[in-house]
């Protein structure tokens, strides 16, 4: 057996597929274990594109804005995410304080910098920019690390441990990266490995 | 193979027919290669050491897992006053205040993922080594469960962090965080490591081997 275009191998269990395009709106699965190998969806990688943007622009809004804000009598205090990174940062915290910055902003904006990078020349129907696989490969092993929703709910629990010991108020970071988590968890579900890669292959090849 | 028999144990693998199939972007590959044509990751049809890695990972993040509960992940002061409170501490105050919910969510956040997650992991790697009688469906439901809800468990660290941001008044009331949080993430972090290190064709490899 040779390697061919239309032969596809299952990630999760190895087996063997001979895929070809799909129609829109359809799945293909493995045979063996029903993982999906590939979406039909022609528009996909501009709605990545798409989401992609839109959550880059609102991650600066987050970063530069309070993102919670807390009174109690004339005490008040404004904690941007900047600030919720930095608590860890003396002596043995800072490697946390490190970890805490990368899973919750670095590596979602990076993650969404590279899905752009990559994705960006194909969904106007141009050849791809230099480093497009290394990038478009990063952006997925990067997936498991990048946390803005574990983050989220992490908020909600905050507020609550805090509902009785202060007035809390939410500031503009804050429902902007309600709005990143929501946009970049739909964005995700409109992205196939396969089809993916197809397409980049495609633009390469008529470069 | 083009879905007609669903279900079915046996497959074509790439390894079979003498190629390597890359785990990024699915493009099937010469056994020959090093690296995948198409995206560039590094291609090995069967990782030799995936198993030691699984437990190098795993025994780590069950030795930082005992710190992070003995030790204090939050250190709450009062008007001078300083408390001190470890993840399951947490809870039961969360509890108190009568928050039953919330103390449920960082309850399994904090405790029943990691813990099952150390058993789930463990039986898996213990269990692919041998021919087994196990359905593979069931086993990678389970391996795919571990891997999605690992991430989760770091809830109770961006709490701690965001509490602590938050709450600096002084003398009046502060929030720190305690040495346990370094642990309790580190333990998550080797955990999902682990995960992710254990290699999903090894469960469907043992049946191929019982019945060619």
């Amino acid at each position: 057996m040779r390697p061919a275009p239309d032969l596809v191998c299952c990630p999760v269990c190895d087996a063997l597929h001979r895929l070809g395009e799909l129609p829109e709106g359809e799945r293909a699965r493995c045979a063996r274990c029903g993982t999906v190998l590939g979406t039909g969806r022609a528009q996909a990688i501009l709605r990545v594109v798409v989401l992609a943007t839109t959550s880059l622009v609102l991650m600066t809004i987050v970063v530069f804005y309070p993102f919670l804000e807390l009174r109690q009598g004339v005490f008040g205090s404004r904690a941007s995410v900047f600030d919720t990174v930095m608590t860890f940062s003396e002596g043995i915290m800072v490697p946390l304080s490190l970890a805490v910055g990368l899973f919750v902003v670095v590596l979602p904006t990076v993650r969404l910098a590279l899905l752009v990078w990559a994705l960006l020349p194909l969904s106007l129907e141009r050849a791809p920019w230099d480093g497009a696989a290394t990038a478009l490969r990063w952006a997925d092993r990067l997936r498991p690390w990048a946390m803005a929703e574990i983050f989220m709910v992490g908020v909600a629990i905050a507020l609550v441990k805090l509902a009785d010991l202060a007035t809390l108020s939410m500031g503009p970071a804050f429902w902007s990266f309600g709005a990143i988590v929501v946009i970049t968890a739909f964005g995700d579900s409109q992205m196939s490995r396969h089809t993916v890669w197809t397409a980049l292959d495609t633009a390469r090849s008529t470069r | 193979m083009d879905g007609s028999g669903h279900g079915s144990l046996h497959a074509l693998t790439a390894r079979d027919a003498g190629l390597v199939g890359c785990r990024t972007c699915t493009r099937v590959c010469d056994a020959a290669d090093d690296r995948c044509p198409r995206c560039g990751a590094r291609l090995v049809s069967r990782e030799p050491m995936a198993m030691q890695r699984v437990w190098a990972w795993l025994i780590a993040g069950v030795l930082f897992y005992v710190p992070a509960n003995v030790w204090p992940m939050l250190l709450t002061s009062q008007l001078g006053r300083t408390q001190e409170a470890t993840i399951v501490g947490g809870v039961l105050d969360l509890w108190d205040l009568g928050a039953y919910a919330v103390a449920i969510i960082v309850f399994v956040a904090s405790v029943v993922i990691p813990v099952g997650k150390f058993v789930a992991i463990g039986w898996l790697a213990l269990v692919v080594r041998r021919p087994h009688g196990h359905k593979p469906g069931q086993l990678l439901h389970l391996y795919e469960f571990v891997e999605w809800i690992g991430r989760w468990s770091m809830i109770d660290v961006f709490v701690v962090a965001i509490l602590a941001a938050l709450v600096q008044f002084d003398l009046l009331a502060s929030i720190n965080p305690g040495i346990a949080a370094v642990c309790f993430a580190l333990s998550v972090i080797f955990t999902m490591l682990a995960a992710m290190s254990f290699d999903s064709r090894a469960i469907w490899d043992q049946i191929e081997r019982i019945a060619p």
